[in-house]
């Protein structure tokens, strides 16, 4: 028998309602940049830790990919013991306060959540940033002990979620990490992609900073592939192991007449500028942005529920969400639709763009669109829209934003032979992780193609402890 | 952090600048270029690699002031830092061989020509360079271009130096003039590139061009720098910087690059007030 802490019975427990984060006002809100949920306090988050049922056999994290003891954490949060927690969360998954506000949990832990069969499942991602925030509040955090040296090298290409995960995995066990960013800024699509109102640069920062406290060293400003390459790497530099991690940058155009209107932006263009450079403290900042009166965003996922709620934030009166398919079949969070929702996003369902019109200066003016009906179910499973039998309307805007994919940036895999990829240029990774190249692992997007920061640091993780495997053996 | 170890003003606002960045120096071919920052609230731009030495670690820019960022550039001085450099990026130059080339360079854009040049002619092609600028004090590289050509033409607008006129009149009687010409480098302004493919479509010779789009990232992340090339989407930053100017659509480039004109305006007088204000104080 597992102890339990909680002398509350299960009928008890499950009569706690789920406690809800404290947010912003989606009238302030939709003006600023600052963060939109605060989390909950410590009174909500100790009757959150009192609902869980503290099951025997813990499904919850099974469902976390990182395999994070959830059970054990929120007992440490009910005992008030907050450090305890999140050094608990720490043991599996090195980034809490990241993961705490960017995590789909309702696709993951919350959704396997056993109290979550007939009420609604422990808020488990709440309790999470819960922990990390009390931790950085207090200024509490101390790194973990690095029990032994290790002589190896590796060298960590990219600095998101799955590099970030991978060098800290691999720093505890004791290796030298380098890790290599082709930006002037860590994080990679925590910091080019997710905006500041998700996801506070402060808090980034500080996880970045927490890295480095393992003794990793951090090189940005270097493209791998052009300022070294993968071999030179091996051959020159000393590395025994390299790990890529560079994520699905390069953004996808539909190949509609008007792209190159001025106004029109991919998703990654219009959130990088924001994001990365600053463009809307314009101009105190030197990078510009135009957002004009009304914007529409294509596309249906968080990049496009980003993007849309940042126009917003940008002064635009009208910010258009426009999906070919319907509400159902958006992979967005739930939790994004509802805030975007709140903000004011006006959602054009079954709608799809077939020309961004411009007038006699370049500048875009509006977006030709045609409406959509479902059809049978394509290869995703989801039904296929199909266009419906009525006319062609244009919407006016002044921006056309694309969020209609990524794809991974192609500079390592031309330029480090035998490292096979599939489709869309992916790096052909198998389930350790391990590529057609012997000391070489990718993980993240660039081995799965558009996913999610979890699953990124699940392969860095997975990759660490195999990399670990490797040398091990090779060097051993 | 990059310090600038050298700083040379070789034509009013056009400098030079040798700067200590010593993973890129060994690594920088003919035609790539690098993104900087000058500082925190800066923008990324491109800027041309125009030459590099491995064993001191450093490279070498040139760089016109034309605008804020570049502007503000100008006022650094040797020992001072730039906050990011990152490359070599796109392309490196195919280097022919055997050839008959006219490489032509139209103002500061003849910076980012020598290196090709250069590059062209240790390969042992033919070269006939043209250096345009509007007036002579604004010729640069005069003594290194001709080095590293067979004939060197300089043209002025107003006709302070040299042959009064455009780097096209010199070209259209190279081509005339029945020499082989087989192949043609231009570097410049966009309406230089756009007149240089212009004139040589008719004769069916090859023509390159250097494409200095909007950019933000410069891995081909954004999207920002893309050009129409033979009816096609491309990204100057990764598919280039180099193209076929008979395929590039010049004219929507020319529109692209004023998207932000407006807001650069901002961006310029507001530097040049508090610019001024800093050298009025720093005088008293």
């Amino acid at each position: 028998m597992m102890n339990t802490v909680n002398p509350m019975k299960p009928s008890q427990r499950m009569k706690l309602p789920r406690q809800s984060s404290i947010e912003q006002p989606a009238d302030e809100r939709r003006k600023n940049f600052t963060e939109v949920s605060f989390g909950v306090d410590e009174e909500r988050a100790l009757i959150e830790a009192a609902r869980c049922l503290e099951c025997q056999n813990p499904v919850c994290q099974e469902g976390c990919p990182v395999g994070i003891d959830i059970r054990s954490f929120v007992q440490l949060v009910y005992q008030k013991d907050y450090i305890g927690a999140v050094n608990k969360i720490r043991e599996s998954n090195y980034l809490p306060a990241i993961c705490g506000r960017v995590c789909p949990q309702e696709e993951q832990c919350e959704q396997v959540c056993i109290l979550g069969k007939k009420h609604d499942p422990v808020a488990i991602g709440k309790l999470e940033r819960f922990v990390a925030d009390y931790e950085l509040k207090h200024n509490l955090f101390s790194p973990p002990v690095i029990k032994e040296h290790r002589e190896e090298k590796i060298a960590i290409v990219g600095s998101g979620p799955a590099g970030l995960t991978c060098a800290a995995e691999l720093a505890k066990l004791g290796y030298q990490v380098t890790i290599f960013e082709a930006l002037h800024a860590v994080g990679g699509v925590l910091r080019y992609g997710i905006p500041e109102f998700r996801l506070p640069r402060t808090i980034l920062d500080l996880e970045a900073e927490r890295i480095k406290a393992l003794g990793v060293k951090i090189e940005t400003n270097f493209l791998v592939g052009r300022t070294a390459t993968i071999d030179e790497f091996f051959t020159e530099w000393g590395f025994h192991a390299i790990f890529l991690g560079t994520g699905a940058g390069t953004p996808q155009f539909m190949g509609i007449p008007g792209e190159s209107l001025i106004g029109v932006y991919s998703a990654n263009e219009f959130l990088t500028r924001v994001n990365l450079m600053k463009a809307y403290k314009f101009p105190e900042y030197d990078t510009p942005i135009k957002v004009g009166r009304s914007v529409a965003v294509i596309g249906g996922g968080n990049t496009a529920m980003d993007a849309v709620r940042t126009s917003k934030r940008l002064g635009a009166e009208h910010a258009y969400l426009i999906y070919r398919r319907s509400r159902k079949e958006m992979p967005a969070r739930l939790e994004e639709v509802h805030h975007a929702e709140e903000e004011g996003i006006e959602f054009m369902m079954l709608t799809n763009p077939t020309r961004v019109v411009g007038d006699q200066n370049g500048i875009v003016c509006g977006i030709e669109c045609q409406k959509m009906e479902l059809g049978e179910p394509d290869e995703s499973g989801r039904r296929k829209p199909v266009p419906s039998s009525e006319p062609t309307f244009v919407v006016e805007v002044q921006n056309v934003i694309e969020a209609v994919g990524q794809s991974p940036n192609p500079i390592i895999q031309s330029t480090t032979p035998g490292l096979k990829t599939g489709k869309k240029g992916i790096v052909v990774a198998d389930d350790v992780q391990r590529t057609s190249r012997e000391g070489i692992f990718a993980g993240g997007d660039l081995s799965r193609g558009g996913a999610t920061v979890i699953l990124a640091m699940r392969d860095g993780k997975v990759a660490a402890a195999e990399i670990h495997q490797f040398l091990q053996k090779k060097y051993h | 952090m990059y310090q600038i170890v050298k700083k040379e003003i070789l034509a009013p606002t056009i400098t030079k600048y040798v700067i200590r960045a010593p993973y890129i120096a060994p690594k920088r071919k003919a035609g790539n270029f690098v993104i900087i920052r000058s500082d925190e609230t800066g923008e990324r731009i491109p800027l041309t690699l125009v030459d590099s030495n491995p064993a001191e670690g450093t490279i070498t820019l040139i760089v016109q002031a034309l605008g804020k960022t570049t502007k503000a550039l100008a006022l650094k001085n040797e020992g001072d830092f730039i906050l990011d450099v990152m490359g070599p990026l796109g392309n490196p130059t195919p280097i022919e061989t055997g050839k008959i080339i006219a490489c032509v360079g139209g103002g500061v854009g003849t910076a980012e020509l020598y290196p090709i040049t250069k590059a062209l002619k240790d390969a042992g092609n033919t070269i006939y360079t043209i250096v345009g600028a509007r007036s002579k004090e604004l010729v640069i590289l005069e003594p290194e271009m001709a080095e590293v050509s067979d004939t060197l033409y300089i043209t002025t607008d107003d006709g302070s130096y040299k042959r009064k006129g455009f780097v096209t009149d010199q070209l259209k009687e190279l081509l005339d003039a029945n020499l082989g010409i087989n192949m043609v480098y231009a570097i410049g302004p966009l309406p230089m590139m756009k007149a240089v493919s212009n004139l040589t479509k008719p004769y069916h010779v090859r023509t390159m061009v250097s494409l200095n789009a909007v950019m933000v990232d410069g891995t081909g992340m954004c999207g920002g720098c893309r050009v129409t090339v033979n009816g096609k989407m491309k990204f100057a930053c990764v598919d280039g910087p180099e193209f076929e100017g008979h395929e590039v659509d010049f004219d929507e480039m020319l529109v692209r690059n004023r998207s932000y004109a407006a807001m650069e305006k901002i961006s310029d007088d507001r530097f040049a007030e508090t610019s001024h204000v800093c050298r009025r104080e720093g005088m008293a």
